[in-house]
């Protein structure tokens, strides 16, 4: 299942159709594991795939080049889905030497025994010449890891990008432009919001860096290769690499006893106004990946919570600890939620965002076991609050 | 006062401007940093800092 990217440079990773959940991350359409083959006067392997793969990845190659004819792998990212065929790699590979920067040799040796390995270390701007062809380097700290780093080819203007611009998405076809663009820029964005949205910062910077390369294709390590879209993918980054939020109103909240699901309904019919869009998630309905893709470019955000044993419930807080750690910037929101004796599960949700440094546009709408007519109204008029805010923030 | 940056990601800590979001105020040295202190990046350690020429 090889394909050409130009003329001796083929994809040569693995298709994983099954998994599913992905170290939490629910991949709904599977992954791949992209691993490129370059062949010039020297060859050279950019990136491997996850361990149990690696009989794939060296059938791919040799269907290709006979394996010590192999000069350079290059590790773009020490995380184990790329980097953890490397030890039967290296094994089969006697004449290549790891090409890599210092922080991702340290990490290879906390994961590998790498004593056997050959190791060429590099820092940005450095290159490889493959002969008719240079492999330039880029370090891209925290875009994903500290080790992570780019490797563009300027002759095909092919940039190699690691994490960056992937998506968990399996297929038989390779390239982003056989599949409906929508798809694939929501699977770029999920990908983005569970991984990438810590590293905002970094990201803008790696995007501000890209616009002195003259890029026309993109190999992502996960996912579809970009060649016909690369501009509106950049675009795309670009806003969620801002926090650039849409007129978006999102309603997050479990329930136990219907109270606080019928004051999330009661404020989604107060935020319904023209021009905004609101989503209602039900947390046990739904699950942390798209919660956090929900929430990247949502302006302003309801969360709720009935009060179980003097706190909120143990989802809620999965999802409020996992998104605080995604560091979701520039947001707005209030907290709502039941209780029947004790306080707590509202007030909880309040102080956690404001630990986010969200905006608080009001005090923790309450309602004891039941809410009345008269709490559905001012869910409603927090429902009209949020939206008006989500107005203000997109523009 | 020194600045430090972050080895692992390449924040740097500038004194001069603290870091009010996180409660230290401006003009702070890097050695008056809490021990649990965390570069605001990447989450590493006071100890993975070093200082900057």
């Amino acid at each position: 299942m090889n394909a050409t990217l130009r003329e001796g440079i083929d994809w040569v990773g693995y298709v994983d159709w099954t998994i599913r959940d992905f170290h939490g991350y629910t991949a709904e359409r599977g992954t791949t594991y992209n691993a490129y083959l370059v062949r010039g006067k020297k060859t050279a392997l950019i990136d491997t795939v996850k361990a149990p793969y690696g009989q794939h990845l060296l059938q791919n190659i040799s269907a290709l080049a006979p394996l010590q004819s192999v000069d350079y792998v290059v590790c773009n990212h020490a995380e184990p889905d790329h980097a953890g065929a490397l030890p039967e790699i290296m094994a089969k590979m006697p004449n290549a030497t790891l090409v890599c920067d210092q922080k991702c040799k340290d990490a290879l040796s906390r994961h590998f025994d790498i004593s056997d390995w050959k190791f060429e270390v590099i820092n940005t701007g450095d290159t490889v010449s493959l002969g008719d062809r240079i492999l330039h380097f880029i370090e891209t700290p925290m875009v994903h890891w500290p080790e992570s780093m780019f490797t563009y080819v300027p002759e095909e203007k092919l940039l190699f990008s690691m994490d960056a611009f992937g998506q968990h998405y399996a297929s038989s076809q390779r390239f982003e432009d056989e599949f409906p663009l929508e798809t694939v820029i929501q699977e770029a964005k999920s990908y983005y919001a569970n991984i990438l949205m810590p590293y905002g910062k970094q990201v803008a910077k790696v995007l501000q860096q890209m616009d002195a390369f003259n890029i026309e294709m993109i190999a992502p390590s996960h996912g579809l290769i970009w060649r016909s879209h690369v501009q509106e993918m950049f675009k795309a980054y670009r806003g969620w690499a801002a926090f650039r939020p849409k007129p978006k109103v999102l309603i997050i909240y479990d329930t136990m006893w219907g109270s606080t699901g019928e004051m999330a309904r009661a404020i989604l019919e107060g935020a319904a106004l023209p021009g905004v869009e609101v989503q209602l998630i039900h947390i046990r309905s739904s699950n942390l990946t798209r919660i956090a893709t929900e929430l990247l470019d949502a302006a302003t955000i309801a969360f709720g919570s009935s009060t179980l044993n003097a706190g909120m419930m143990p989802m809620a807080a999965a999802v409020l600890t996992y998104l605080k750690g995604l560091r979701p910037a520039g947001k707005a929101g209030l907290a709502f939620g039941s209780y029947g004796w004790g306080r707590g599960g509202p007030e909880a949700i309040d102080e956690y965002m404001k630990t986010m440094k969200w905006e608080i546009l009001r005090n923790p709408l309450k309602a004891q076991y039941r809410p009345t007519a008269e709490i559905l109204d001012e869910c409603r008029e927090a429902g009209k609050l949020l939206a008006v805010k989500a107005k203000d923030l997109a523009e | 006062m020194k600045k430090y940056v972050c080895d692992v990601c390449g924040w740097v800590y500038d004194p001069e401007e603290g870091l009010p979001e996180e409660g230290i105020d401006p003009g702070t040295p890097f050695e008056d940093l809490p021990d649990d202190f965390v570069c605001p990046e990447c989450g590493a350690g006071k100890d993975e800092f070093s200082v900057v020429d």
